[in-house]
């Protein structure tokens, strides 16, 4: 469905892994064949200042740099960055909080970056395998099992969230504001 | 040579290129956003290493095209002030092997002391210097560099900035490239040795070459029009033109990829295909000025958009002429020293001690914000020395005692050791103190090593360089070291005798970086597996 340029911000604290989340985000969507683009500030990251990473992917991407108020997808990692970039997100552009995960189902709080990527994987039309491929691409092998349990974590927890964006207003069409992608912080998971 | 199309960001494709060039060595100093072109180069099996310093780079990396090799030499925008004496008399003279300089500028300063703009270094030292877009064009520049290099025996440019360093986009490598001709010395006295009697005639070799590269330049440059309405033409380069080619669709587009020389009877052919030409050009207005320059009525960016990086948005206000103030970006969590990390104790004694603190470049630079609050100057690297030198010859001596100058190990290596060279030349009436915080890392820029820590840049050991034996032998009149661990308590008590004392000193703080130890802990249990392995391998006599 992706006839136009999905633009994702992902932000949160040096260390949390917000930089491996948009590098596992972008070689996805690399294998599932579109064109993408990622870019992020790095040199401070570690110090546990603000990080943020922008990630564009369609037929042909131009800018690197997802433009302030155009973000269709916006994934925070640390509930006190959400409203620092809040700016970046759309009208009717979705807010992914760790909210989404339910509490106490992450066996190891350094996968919440992948279950935060599970969660946004429901909502875009990258297919399951890609993900898969490109987290296991990204770490280490003794880290599959526990990241891909945390990617189904917050794959399933979002499907009972949001609603797909195959079932959202008109198709394609992520500027057409939806009641359900509106509110503010998903609803309390079941 | 793996010819996939691969999603690289624009320091990793630069090393790709080089390595599929043959690089005999790519050598440079680390800095953001700089320092994973030769982790990677290394990473994909090419030679790479870390020199002290960009000058010392520089030069190695001329002595390889000297002898005949590629070189490619990488290192942010200030390092290339630090590399400027060789480059302006570099470009003099005839490299055999393909130089390329590798300028990452980083406008908007995410992690730097300035935001220069090295393109008019190109200018400047005479040297060409293409810009790439993406990471493709980092690619394909990379490898055109070596062969503009390698034709017209000439150190070439790259200028990157921060956005394509730091950028992923595609990459397919297109090209087999040539590989380079087998080193061997070829002695060309009058093209290498730049005595005044063979430094005239190379001034002129050197304009010569730059006018034949324009007119390379103007016929099989990396200009790319994209034709569109006839009302605004864009000429722009480097990221600043990808963010005109989303904000203005419509616009005829003139993308430069070889910024100096410029090319430009192309431009001046452009411009007067369009009604209007504007130029979208990030930091310094060189291009609109170049433009102006050459009779070319060309329209440029208000100044409030010479600071800070472009983006979709800012380009979209240039070309609606709009100068209103700019909402300010939401202020984040600012970065600060990591728990445990072994600054903060040093920096709680200087602020408690009340101490007038020069400091330097590094993670310790954070040492001037709360809860320390405790640098007063930062100037560039290795400033720390001579600054608080300085202050100490002219402030009273009451506030003379409290100056203490604080440095990082790998700055220490990079610029310091000419500051101690001045302390004891030129020693303050009341002494002076130099604090080196020696973390065992480079660690501002992703930790890597440095000739303190006695690991190459693939983390092999190495020789290894002891500070407290340099500042004996340079007749420093105290050096003591402290192991934070074991001796940290005795910091404040030793920083207070040193500075009552009219004498030279040097306090060597140790302790690993919290985020490099584990690492460092397995370097160090690797190089002895393999000092083992080698002594067992030995014969026995």
């Amino acid at each position: 469905m992706s006839d136009r340029v999905i633009n994702i911000v992902l932000g949160g604290l040096g260390g949390q892994g917000v930089l491996t989340a948009s590098d596992i985000l972008a070689d996805a969507a690399f294998r599932a064949g579109f064109d993408v683009k990622k870019s992020e500030l790095h040199g401070m990251s570690q110090r546990g200042g603000s990080v943020s990473s922008d990630v564009r992917y369609g037929p042909r991407v131009l800018s690197p740099m997802v433009p302030a108020g155009e973000a269709d997808f916006l994934l925070v990692l640390e509930p006190t960055q959400v409203e620092v970039n809040r700016p970046v997100l759309k009208p009717g552009g979705v807010l992914i909080t760790t909210d989404v995960i339910p509490e106490g189902t992450l066996k190891n709080k350094k996968s919440l970056n992948v279950a935060m990527l599970g969660a946004l994987s429901a909502l875009l039309d990258i297919p399951e395998s890609a993900w898969l491929d490109a987290i296991h691409a990204r770490l280490a092998a003794k880290l599959h099992r526990l990241n891909d349990e945390a990617f189904a974590n917050g794959r399933n927890a979002a499907r009972r969230t949001f609603l797909p964006l195959s079932q959202r207003g008109i198709e394609g069409d992520l500027a057409t504001p939806n009641p359900i992608t509106a509110v503010k912080s998903p609803p309390a998971p079941l | 040579m793996d010819l996939e199309r691969q999603l690289l960001n624009g320091d990793e494709a630069v090393a790709l290129a080089a390595l599929h060039a043959g690089v005999a060595l790519g050598t440079g100093y680390p800095g953001t956003p700089s320092t994973e072109i030769l982790e990677y180069l290394d990473y994909l099996g090419g030679r790479a290493q870390w020199s002290p310093n960009e000058k010392v780079a520089l030069e190695v990396g001329l002595g390889v095209a000297f002898a005949g090799g590629r070189a490619l030499v990488t290192m942010k925008h200030v390092g290339l002030n630090v590399a400027a004496d060789p480059l302006f008399t570099a470009t003099y003279t005839d490299v055999d092997g393909g130089l390329v300089i590798v300028s990452a500028d980083d406008p908007g300063m995410a992690s730097s002391q300035n935001e220069q703009d090295n393109r008019h270094y190109a200018r400047a030292a005479v040297a060409p210097m293409l810009e790439p877009r993406d990471s493709q064009e980092a690619y394909d520049h990379t490898l055109a560099a070596f062969e503009i290099s390698e034709r017209w025996k000439i150190p070439v440019i790259l200028r990157l900035t921060t956005r394509i360093c730091h950028s992923k986009t595609l990459v397919t490598p297109r090209r087999h490239v040539p590989p380079p001709p087998a080193p061997g010395f070829r002695r060309d006295v009058p093209a290498r040795v730049m005595i005044p009697a063979y430094a005239k005639p190379a001034h002129h070799r050197l304009r010569a070459k730059m006018a034949e590269i324009a007119a390379w330049n103007e016929a099989n440059g990396f200009n790319r029009i994209l034709p569109g309405s006839r009302e605004l033409g864009i000429v722009g380069s480097g990221i600043a033109a990808v963010h005109a080619l989303e904000a203005a669709p419509d616009a005829s587009h003139l993308t430069i990829g070889m910024t100096w020389p410029l090319p430009l009877e192309t431009i001046r052919q452009f411009a007067a295909s369009v009604d209007r030409v504007l130029v979208i050009e990030e930091g310094d207005p060189i291009l609109f000025e170049s433009l102006r320059a050459a009779g070319i009525p060309a329209e440029g960016k208000p100044e409030m958009y010479r600071f800070g990086e472009l983006n979709v948005p800012r380009v979209r206000r240039i070309l609606a002429g709009d100068t209103s103030p700019e909402a300010p970006p939401p202020k984040g969590k600012p970065p600060e020293l990591c728990q445990g990390c072994s600054h903060r104790d040093v920096f709680e004694v200087l602020r408690d001690m009340d101490c007038i603190v020069s400091g330097d470049i590094g993670c310790y630079t954070l040492g001037v914000l709360p809860p320390f609050s405790a640098m007063d100057t930062c100037v560039c690297m290795g400033a720390s020395i001579g600054v608080g030198l300085g202050m100490r010859h002219t402030l009273p001596p009451d506030e003379a005692r409290r100056v203490v100058s604080v440095i990082g190990d790998s700055t220490f290596v990079h610029s310091g050791i000419t500051g101690l060279a001045e302390m004891v030349y030129n020693p303050p009436e009341t002494g002076h103190v130099v604090v080196i915080l020696d973390n065992g890392t480079t660690a501002m820029t992703g930790q890597q090593e440095n000739p303190g820590t006695g690991r190459s840049l693939n983390h092999d050991p190495t020789g290894k360089i002891d500070f407290e034996a340099l500042g004996r032998a340079m007749g420093i009149q105290n050096v003591h070291s402290l192991n934070r661990f074991t001796d940290g308590h005795l910091l404040e008590e030793l920083l207070k005798t040193l500075l009552e004392k009219p004498e030279t000193s040097l306090v060597v703080v140790r302790q690993p970086c919290v985020l490099a130890a584990p690492k460092i802990r397995f370097y160090e249990k690797a190089a002895l597996e393999k000092m083992s392995h080698a002594c067992a391998a030995m014969p026995a006599d």
